[in-house]
């Protein structure tokens, strides 16, 4: 993670990787997520960043704080997450598929059968809703 | 609040040159904070003044709410590590031991863990210490004094890269436990640029930045692609630099970008890359106006 990476302020994308976790279940609703002070020394950055990427994920409600224990994942957050990804899904990879398949000359029924191969190489449990 | 560091003004001139003048700025507490520039820009003069080593000829310093020179209240809560840091004809554990009794907040457990992490020989006289030794003897001093204003003049010299990620680690480690004032003065601001809550580039003598990491990113980009493309999206734009090769152009350009411009830049497929923050101080320190930087920071 560096500073001039495309994909906005370090502690947006730090938020973004908390997020995920909590997306795919790796850190369950209950569990503690890690504190600033972690997080600071994880992705070697200064604490105030890390910090804010905490105050991201407690602003959209997806952690609570517990005095004194630290912040753990609020109930319904993975479920809320994963309806606000299915609301951004069509702009954000959708599209740009559409845009690039149109550049190459890839006609629909050629692009809906390389999603098609795409889809029966991949792992669809993964982040599934299952 | 008090700022850890103020000076106004600032400028110090031996017989015909001129090392600082009209220097502005302030560091708040807790804050990391980088300073750059070239050599013989003025960092380590500064550093010097503001470790109560070196009289200002003009302007106002203020360390802690007081002024440093000779302020010997003030200066046992400021560490100064220099470069060049020369020490008496002593052994490691000497010099050691001399800053456990200079400094209040010393803490000798984490002292104990930087000698045995840079692998440095207690009983060896300092004089025969390797470059890259006494450099790790000097940062040992420097964190383990946790001193309220903690000032590191290149704290790099003859440190290898796994002994500066040490250093990165432990300071930030520390600072994490302990958060104070941190400036340090380095040429390898993209190493640290994670670490630092505010950058202030000086270049010959002058302050040409001075800003927070987080709002320089993003305020310069550098834009590649076939040149008539590029001139179109720079149109109108404040360029730092432009090179051309072949039909294709490299432009350095000024300002924010939005999703729109991201859009057009994905259509007439040109490669955008943010600067790095070492780019963004050489073009400040190349520019001697930060007002086109300032003025995207603002926007």
């Amino acid at each position: 993670m560096s500073f001039q990476d495309d994909g906005g302020p370090i502690f947006a994308r730090i938020a973004d990787e908390l997020a995920n976790q909590i997306a795919d279940g790796t850190v369950g609703e209950g569990e503690r997520v890690a504190s600033t002070n972690e997080l600071a020394a994880f992705y070697r950055v200064n604490p105030a960043t890390a910090a804010r990427s905490l105050t991201v994920l407690s602003d959209e409600g997806l952690v609570e704080k517990r005095r004194g224990v630290g912040m753990f994942v609020a109930k319904g957050a993975r479920e809320r997450l994963v309806q606000a990804r299915r609301r951004r899904f069509a702009d954000r990879y959708v599209r740009p598929l559409a845009v690039e398949a149109a550049r190459l000359g890839i006609g629909p029924e050629e692009l809906l059968g390389l999603v098609r191969e795409e889809l029966a190489s991949v792992d669809v449990t993964v982040g599934g809703e299952a | 609040m008090t700022p850890a560091i103020s000076v106004t003004g600032l400028g110090r001139r031996y017989r015909n040159h001129e090392a600082l003048a009209g220097v502005t700025f302030e560091i708040g507490t807790p804050c990391i904070a980088g300073l750059v520039g070239r050599n013989g820009a003025g960092k380590t003069t500064l550093l010097r003044i503001l470790g109560g080593q070196e009289f200002a000829t003009s302007g106002q310093v203020r360390v802690l709410g007081a002024e440093p020179l000779e302020n010997d209240a003030v200066l046992r809560r400021i560490v100064l590590v220099r470069e060049d840091q020369t020490y008496p004809d002593l052994k490691v554990r000497h010099a050691i031991a001399a800053a456990s009794l200079m400094y209040p907040n010393w803490d000798a457990d984490l002292a104990a863990t930087l000698v045995d992490a840079y692998e440095l020989p207690p009983s060896r006289p300092i004089k025969k210490l390797s470059r890259g030794m006494r450099t790790a003897l000097g940062i040992t001093i420097g964190l383990a004094a946790r001193a309220e204003v903690t000032l590191f003049d290149e704290p790099y010299a003859g440190l290898d890269a796994v002994a500066r990620t040490l250093f990165y680690d432990q300071l930030l480690a520390d600072y994490t436990a302990h958060p104070r004032c941190i400036l340090l003065s380095t040429h390898l601001v993209d190493e640290a640029a994670e670490l630092l809550d505010r950058i202030v580039v000086v270049d010959h003598g002058r302050l040409v930045l001075d800003a927070a990491t987080d709002d320089l990113r993003g305020t310069a980009t550098t834009v590649t692609g076939p040149a008539r493309d590029v001139e179109r999206f720079i149109a109108g734009r404040t360029t730092l630099s432009t090179r051309t090769l072949g039909t294709n152009t490299r432009a350095v350009m000024v300002g924010r970008l939005d999703s729109r411009d991201r859009e057009l830049a994905g259509h007439l497929r040109l490669r955008l890359e943010g600067l790095t923050l070492q780019q963004l101080a050489v073009h400040a320190a190349e520019r001697h106006d930060p007002s086109a930087l300032t003025a995207a920071e603002a926007s």
